[in-house]
C-alpha cells in the first residue's frame, strides 16, 4: 500500500515535470498580442518568407535523406544477413559510430576534409554542400535506420524468399525492390519517420555548413524574438509527435496484418 | 540458364562478386563517417606543416579548455546522475508499483518522443516557462509571492542547462531501464520472501546487484548523450556557459583558439570522453545479459 502511495508521487512528478514545459510553450506563444491570447506568433511565423524557405528546404532535404538511407541500408542489411552473417556484428558497430562521435566532430571533419582546395570539394559550392549535408543528416540517422530494417528482417526468411525469387527468374533488383523492401516496409517507414523528425529539426550541421535549414533559422528567431520562438517550439514538437505517431501506426498495421496471416 | 543465375553461382563460390554488394556501404561509412573522424584524430596529433606531435594534446591543459571539460563533465554528471534516479524511480513505479496497468503504454510512449526532444525547440519550452516571464515563474510570482529569480535560480546557468537535459535524459533512462525492471523475476523476490528478507533486504541484497551493471552502464550512455548536446545549449546561452561543444562551435565557426590543430584536439579530446563512456555502457550491457537470458 505504502509502495503505491510511492509510485502515485513519482508519477505526479513526473508528470508536472514533463507537462510544464509544454504547457509553458503554448501558453506563451499565445502571449504576442497584450491582455488577451491570440494566434498572432503564429499567422507572423506563417507569414514570414525565410519560415516558408527554411522549412520547406528542410522537408526537401528529409526527404532526400531518407531516399538515399533507404538505398544504403535496405540492400546492406539484407546481404550481410544472406551472404556474411559474420560480418553482422562489424556493421553494426560501424552503424552505431554515429552515436559515438558527436555530429559536432563529424561536421568539423567534414568541413576540413572536403574544403575548396580537397580532391573533393564539396564545399565549394551551394549543391556540394547541399548533398554533404544530406550524406551527414543520412550518417546521423544511420543508427536508426540500420537497426529498424535489421530488426525488420529478422522477422522474415530472407534466404527462403531469395531463392523463390531466384528460382522465378528473379534478378537482383526485382528480388530486392519487389520481394524484400514490401516485407520491410513497416520497418523502413519507422526509420523513414524517424529520419524525418532528426532532420527537420537539426542544427548543429546545417549552422556549421551555412545551409539555411529551419534549425539555424529557429535559432536566429530565438536570438531575435520573443513569442515567435515558442510557436516555433510548438510547431517542432507537433511535427516531432506527428512522425512518432505515424511509427506507432504502422507497427500497430503490422502486428495485426501479421497475426491475421499466422 | 541465364546471366543472372551465373552471377549468382559465381558469388555462392565466394569470389569478390559478393564484396560487391557491401561496398555502397563501405564507400558511404568511408567517406562520410570514418575519414572525417580520422582527419580530426590525426590532425590533433600534427603539427600545422605535418609532422607529429603531442603538442596539441599538452595544449588542451590551459586553464580556459580545461574549465570548459570540467564544466562539461559536472553538467554530463548531474544529468547523467539524476536523469538515472528520476527515470529509476518512474520505471519502478510503473513496472512493480502497482499503478494501474493501462498507464505504461502512454508512459512508454511519451518517453520514446521526449527522448527525441533534444535540440533548439527544448531550449525555447524552458525559457517560455522558466525563463523571466515564463509561465511557471509568472504563476509562481502571482500566486505564491515567490520570485525564483531573487532567489537564486537563473536558467541560464549549471543548473538551469542540467534542469532543461533532464528534459531527455529521463526519458531516455526510463527507455531502458523498464525492460531490466522486467527481467527481475518474481520467483526471486518469493524465494527472498520466504527466507525472511524486508523488502529492503530484497531491494539491497537481490534486485540491486543484479541492476548494478544496466544502472552503470545506462548511466555512462546518458553521460555521453549530454556530453555531445550543442543545440540545445547553444539556443538556450549562446555562447555564454562554455561546455566543450560550445567552444568548439565557436572555434569550427571563427578560430577562436586561433590555432586550428589545438581545435583538433578539443574534438578529439569529445572523441575520448564519449567514446569511454560508450565503451562502458557496451561492456555492462554484455554482462547484465547473463541474467536476462
Amino acid at each position: 500500500m505504502k509502495a503505491r502511495l510511492w509510485s502515485w508521487l513519482v508519477l505526479a512528478f513526473g508528470l508536472l515535470y514533463f507537462a510544464l514545459p509544454l504547457i509553458g510553450t503554448v501558453e506563451f506563444s499565445l502571449r504576442k498580442r497584450r491582455g488577451e491570447y491570440s494566434f498572432d506568433a503564429y499567422r507572423w511565423v506563417f507569414a514570414d518568407p525565410q519560415f516558408r524557405e527554411t522549412f520547406s528546404y528542410s522537408v526537401i532535404m528529409a526527404l532526400f535523406t531518407i531516399v538515399v538511407g533507404i538505398l544504403i541500408v535496405v540492400p546492406t542489411a539484407y546481404w550481410v544477413r544472406l551472404r556474411f552473417p559474420r560480418l553482422r556484428p562489424l556493421i553494426e558497430f560501424v552503424t552505431l559510430l554515429p552515436l559515438v562521435i558527436p555530429p559536432i566532430v563529424i561536421v568539423f571533419g567534414y568541413i576540413r576534409l572536403y574544403n575548396t582546395s580537397s580532391l573533393l570539394p564539396l564545399t565549394g559550392s551551394a549543391m556540394g554542400t547541399n548533398i554533404l549535408l544530406m550524406m551527414g543528416y543520412a550518417t546521423l540517422s544511420l543508427p536508426y535506420m540500420y537497426r529498424a530494417v535489421d530488426t525488420g528482417l529478422r522477422a522474415i526468411d530472407v534466404r527462403t524468399l531469395t531463392e523463390a525469387a531466384q528460382s522465378l527468374g528473379a534478378g537482383w533488383i526485382t528480388i530486392l525492390s519487389r520481394v524484400i523492401l514490401p516485407n520491410v516496409l513497416v520497418a523502413v517507414l519507422s526509420g523513414a519517420f524517424l529520419t524525418f523528425a532528426i532532420v527537420i529539426g537539426e542544427f548543429v550541421m546545417a549552422a556549421l555548413l551555412n545551409r539555411p535549414a529551419f534549425g539555424p533559422y529557429m535559432q536566429l528567431m530565438g536570438a531575435n524574438r520573443a513569442y515567435e520562438p515558442a510557436a516555433l517550439a510548438v510547431i517542432a514538437f507537433s511535427i516531432t509527435w506527428f512522425c512518432m505517431g505515424l511509427i506507432q501506426l504502422a507497427t500497430r498495421f503490422s502486428a495485426h496484418s501479421r497475426a491475421k496471416r499466422s | 540458364m541465364s546471366a543472372e543465375t551465373t552471377t549468382i553461382e559465381r558469388a555462392r563460390t565466394g569470389l569478390p562478386l559478393a564484396w560487391l554488394g557491401l561496398a555502397p556501404f563501405a564507400i558511404f561509412a568511408t567517406l562520410f563517417l570514418i575519414l572525417p573522424t580520422m582527419y580530426i584524430v590525426v590532425g590533433a596529433f600534427q603539427t600545422a606543416d605535418g609532422t607529429p606531435t603531442l603538442r596539441n594534446i599538452v595544449n588542451l591543459f590551459q586553464p580556459s579548455i580545461l574549465a570548459a571539460y570540467w564544466i562539461s563533465i559536472r553538467i554530463s554528471f548531474a544529468t547523467a546522475l539524476l536523469g538515472c534516479l528520476i527515470g529509476f524511480a518512474i520505471a519502478a513505479s510503473v513496472t512493480l508499483g502497482g499503478l494501474p496497468k493501462p498507464i505504461r503504454g502512454p508512459i512508454m510512449t511519451f518517453s520514446g518522443v521526449a527522448s527525441n526532444f533534444a535540440g533548439v525547440p527544448l531550449s525555447f519550452a524552458f525559457l517560455a516557462t522558466l525563463g523571466r516571464v515564463g509561465l511557471v515563474t509568472v504563476l509562481l510570482r502571482e500566486w505564491f509571492g515567490v520570485n525564483i529569480y531573487s532567489l537564486g535560480f537563473n536558467l541560464l546557468s549549471f543548473w538551469g542547462l542540467t534542469l532543461v537535459y533532464l528534459f531527455f535524459q529521463i526519458p531516455l533512462m526510463v527507455l531502458i531501464i523498464t525492460p531490466a525492471l522486467d527481467g527481475l523475476r518474481r520467483e526471486w523476490r518469493e524465494a527472498a520472501d520466504i527466507l525472511g528478507a524486508s523488502g529492503l533486504q530484497y531491494w539491497r541484497m537481490v534486485a540491486l546487484p543484479i541492476l548494478t551493471p544496466s544502472l552503470l552502464g545506462t548511466f555512462a550512455l546518458l553521460f555521453a548523450n549530454s556530453f555531445g548536446a550543442v543545440a540545445t545549449a547553444y539556443a538556450l546561452t549562446g555562447s555564454s556557459l562554455s561546455i566543450v561543444p560550445i567552444v568548439l562551435f565557436a572555434q569550427i565557426r571563427g578560430d577562436v583558439l586561433q590555432d586550428p590543430h589545438l581545435g583538433y584536439a578539443l574534438a578529439f579530446g569529445m572523441i575520448v570522453v564519449t567514446g569511454v563512456a560508450n565503451g562502458l555502457y557496451v561492456w555492462l550491457r554484455a554482462r547484465t545479459e547473463r541474467w536476462t537470458r
